[in-house]
């Protein structure tokens, strides 16, 4: 049996698991949020259309390496891939209505999200499709009798934390990322500075469906299937991360991303995993109603 | 009289269905500061905003250094040197004052460069130095002023477009902007400079344009205007009939 040090040691390894997909996911949220003040709502499908291409692309590496090497290129090969769909999505979808009132560009987003998810049902046929290599998901080193941290387990750590030390980089110590931070307060006053903030919008959708498409990398591998609705759920939960950690802010979103996963574990062991999905968006609603701003965001969030 | 450097031909610019500028020509040469006059709504800063490109002319022609600048973007206008300080100075609030600084040079990719520009600035505004990891929201009108021309210094501006920098300053705070506006005036960069203080502006403009509803109403050496009773009832708007 389990002792309660077990458990709560169980919990918080998977809660962090969990956390690390919805901080990735989210980070593309809240910088999109952030600079053009945008719920993008077909995040979510980008990180399932990521575990797609990983996979597929597995399907062709793992002829040369089926294991550790031949899904590191196949994420990368579906970075590149979802960099390029985020920025062609941005571009025939939402740049037409920068301009128009911030509603359209919901509702296009949500319609995004339904287009990018039906195209890949269509292509997949709807079914669940599994994932095999010659990583083992099971390997690991034992804590206790019961618990093992896997190598799978602590490689997302790792990558998830690099990610975010190198974004955290990117955003605070290039000319981009301090471009980035400027057009989220003042579009014109950048232009004036030389800088063409449609560029840099287009960058910040790319990175953003680059570290989604990592996540869904990880994904295939942590749970070996891949399905076109995988999206939808992770999409709620990362964007409710975001709302947590203040959303337009990149701090918040990884922190409200973690948060989340280790709340979301602690609540699945209280009251049973078919309250998980109640738990986090509980959560969700006594956030927005105490401190709707986040947890490290600074500016009111506008009514839709 | 210098070389002329931007030559703006007939310029219409419209808000929606609505004429902002009604064909206005106007010439800066580059040992001037020219000056736009006018009461609200007269069409100053919409001719700075067409000029930096912020703004789409619907007709004319704006030249600058010999190339026609007319339809280009913003950030290309910039790359061609000019630049343009908003009216409400439009700092970063949430950037530090080097932040704000270092994006002020965006285009240049050269880093010991920009430390170098950056260090000038604050050798010109030492209170811009000793505040320099302070959020730009937390300085005062004058130094956010200050922080706004050093931005656009940063640029290593050919022309410059001042649209307002009196506005929200402490009356005793003017007279320094005035003395900053005369010595970049003096190291060589040509001024465009927009102003509701009219005293001010003619004090320091070598030439002046009062526009009045999208049309030049007059123009004439800085000196003379200051002195023509006609600038003052256009400028006041009170021109009672």
């Amino acid at each position: 049996m389990f002792t309660t040090g077990e458990l709560i040691l169980q919990q918080l390894v998977n809660g962090l698991i969990m956390g690390s997909f919805y901080a990735l996911v989210a980070l593309g949220f809240t910088m999109v949020y952030g600079i053009i003040k945008l719920i993008n709502f077909a995040h979510g499908d980008i990180y399932m259309v990521g575990a797609f291409i990983s996979f597929v692309t597995f399907g062709v590496f793992s002829y040369f390496s089926d294991g550790v090497l031949g899904v590191i290129l196949a994420v990368i090969a579906s970075m590149i891939f979802c960099a390029a769909l985020g920025f062609a999505i941005q571009r025939v979808a939402y740049k037409p209505l920068f301009d128009a009132p911030r509603l359209s560009l919901l509702i296009t987003a949500v319609g995004v999200s339904l287009i990018v998810h039906n195209a890949v049902m269509v292509q997949t046929g709807g079914q669940f499709m599994f994932f095999q290599s010659s990583i083992d998901n099971t390997a690991g080193f034992p804590i206790t009798e019961n618990i093992t941290i896997t190598h799978v387990q602590i490689f997302m750590f790792i990558i998830t934390a690099a990610l975010m030390a190198g974004l955290t980089w990117f955003i605070g110590r290039t000319m981009w990322g301090k471009a980035m931070r400027a057009i989220s307060q003042d579009k014109d006053a950048c232009r004036l500075m030389g800088i063409n903030v449609n560029k840099v919008i287009g960058l910040t959708f790319m990175i953003g469906s680059a570290l989604a498409a990592i996540a869904g990398g990880m994904a295939v591998v942590y749970y070996g299937q891949v399905h076109f609705f995988m999206g939808y759920m992770i999409g709620m939960k990362a964007f409710t991360a975001a709302v947590i950690g203040g959303i337009g802010s990149i701090p918040g979103a990884m922190l409200g991303g973690l948060l989340l996963g280790v709340l979301e574990a602690a609540g699945t062991q209280i009251t049973g995993s078919a309250w998980s999905d109640v738990f986090a968006f509980g959560i969700l609603i006594i956030m927005l109603l105490f401190r709707p701003n986040g947890i490290m965001g600074k500016t009111t969030i506008e009514r839709m | 009289m210098g070389e002329v450097i931007l030559k703006v031909e007939n310029l219409e610019a419209h808000y929606g269905k609505i004429a902002a500028l009604k064909g206005i020509s106007f010439e800066v040469a580059s040992d001037q500061i020219v000056t736009l006059l006018g009461s609200n709504g007269a069409g100053k800063s919409t001719t700075l905003k067409t000029v930096s490109g912020l703004m789409r002319a619907s007709a004319g022609k704006i030249t600058f250094l010999g190339e026609d600048i007319t339809k280009l973007p913003p950030h290309e206008i910039v790359r061609r040197g000019i630049i343009h300080l908003p009216e409400g100075r439009r700092i970063f609030k949430d950037l530090t004052v080097t932040e704000n600084l270092e994006l002020g040079s965006f285009i240049l990719k050269d880093d010991a460069e920009r430390k170098r520009r950056i260090n000038s600035v604050f050798e010109r505004f030492p209170r811009l130095g000793e505040r320099q990891k302070q959020l730009g929201g937390t300085l005062s009108g004058g130094e956010q002023q200050m922080l706004a021309i050093g931005r656009g210094l940063m640029a290593k501006p050919k022309l410059l477009l001042m649209d307002e920098p009196s506005m929200g300053i402490a009356p005793l705070i003017v007279k320094d902007i005035s003395i900053i506006i005369r010595k970049l005036h003096a190291e060589g960069t040509p001024i465009l400079l927009v102003e509701q203080n009219s005293k001010m502006a003619l004090g320091l403009a070598d030439y002046g344009y009062v526009l009045d509803t999208g049309s030049i109403a007059l123009q004439g050496k800085g000196s003379d205007l200051k002195n023509d009773e006609n600038v003052t009832k256009a400028y006041l708007g009170a021109a009672k009939k």
